[in-house]
């Protein structure tokens, strides 16, 4: 066993994530149904899905405790995702036209 | 997969290359780099159409939030039996590796299920409002879908059986184009768990030496998963959500 799978989570600790991420998802949705929240529901719901993306990314895709090359891999491919989605909704909201 | 690999590397995280890390699991974490920027191409054509559509039916007309929230549920849960299954090869529990694999590819299928169900849903989906005066007597107001097909009915009766399907509106090309993407992504994973499980009743094939394989698939499983993560968000719960002008 290579040094990195010693610091692997145990069963238990993947099941613990695991409900974590169940009960992030059932706030989720609790949250799309108080209609009292408005805008604030974006916000939220953005740093919930970010939350959950990271745990599934940190722990069940392994990436704390593997190699960092691997993160920056990773990791570059979602900013630079994130960057073209900006991007295009920003050259369509307010580009078309002008040219 | 070359045989030599295996016989020269016995901890194929740590093989003799220039960065002492794997090809493959470096070549894993590339492609999956660069799928995000595939589904975020079409996350922001998706969201650069919201609300651009001329004719319904729209997000709000055919979501259906309980039954989406049970099938990512499903594909949560099913993150968590994959990850069991790689911890379990690890282990050398072969047995526990294959309930898990299996287990892992009947959820997965499950997803399936609900997405093949969602799009029959939806490309069936259709509206009949007996009286288009009494509706608003009795509602007060219409739904955007229902206002729009009795303005432009002739008749008081409104009857509409054209569904969403991909050539209906905007809202249907990238929603079908970025879901169905998705869930190709999640058959191509059932297909290759499917074969590791099956390879793994091969003698030498599936061993806790070559856990590799297994943990390129998890890579890939978990990533299908990820990507839902934000899908479930941005698509189906702002998707009804009533932003100006959508």
């Amino acid at each position: 066993m290579s040094k990195e799978e010693i610091h692997h989570p145990t069963a238990k600790q993947y099941f613990r994530i695991a409900m974590v991420l169940s009960v992030i998802t059932a706030i989720e949705v609790a949250i799309f149904y108080l209609e009292f929240l408005g805008y604030w529901m974006v916000p939220i719901l953005v740093v919930l899905s970010t939350g959950k993306f990271a745990l599934v990314a940190m722990y069940y895709m392994h990436l704390r405790y593997d190699h960092k090359l691997f993160t920056y891999l990773f990791v570059s491919g979602v900013v630079l995702a994130t960057v073209v989605i900006f991007a295009i909704i920003s050259l369509f909201s307010f580009g078309i036209g002008r040219w | 997969m070359s045989t030599d690999v295996h016989n020269n590397n016995t901890h194929e995280d740590h093989d003799y290359t220039t960065t002492g890390l794997n090809h493959r699991k470096m070549l894993m974490w590339a492609f999956l780099g660069s799928d995000c920027m595939f589904f975020g191409a079409l996350i922001a054509t998706y969201l650069v159409y919201q609300g651009k559509s001329l004719v319904g039916p729209y997000p709000i007309d055919v979501f259906d939030i309980p039954v989406t929230s049970v099938s990512t549920f499903v594909l949560l849960m099913s993150s968590m039996s994959m990850v069991l299954a790689y911890a379990a090869l690890t282990q050398n529990k072969i047995n526990g590796f294959r309930i898990w694999m299996a287990s892992t590819a009947i959820m997965g299928a499950t997803f399936i299920g609900f997405q093949v169900y969602e799009f029959s849903s939806f490309s069936t989906f259709h509206v009949d409002i007996e009286s288009c005066a009494e509706q608003k007597v009795k509602y007060g107001k219409f739904d955007d879908y229902e206002a729009e097909l009795c303005s432009n009915a002739k008749e008081d009766h409104v009857e509409t059986h054209d569904g969403l399907k991909p050539q209906t509106n905007l809202f249907g090309t990238t929603f079908y184009t970025l879901t169905g993407f998705h869930g190709a992504h999640v058959t191509l994973g059932i297909v290759w768990i499917l074969s590791l499980l099956f390879l793994s009743y091969k003698k030498g094939m599936i061993t806790p030496e070559r856990h590799l394989d297994v943990d390129l698939a998890a890579l890939y499983w978990h990533f299908v998963d990820v990507v839902w993560i934000v899908i479930f968000t941005v698509i189906y719960l702002f998707g009804v959500f009533p932003f100006p002008g959508s």
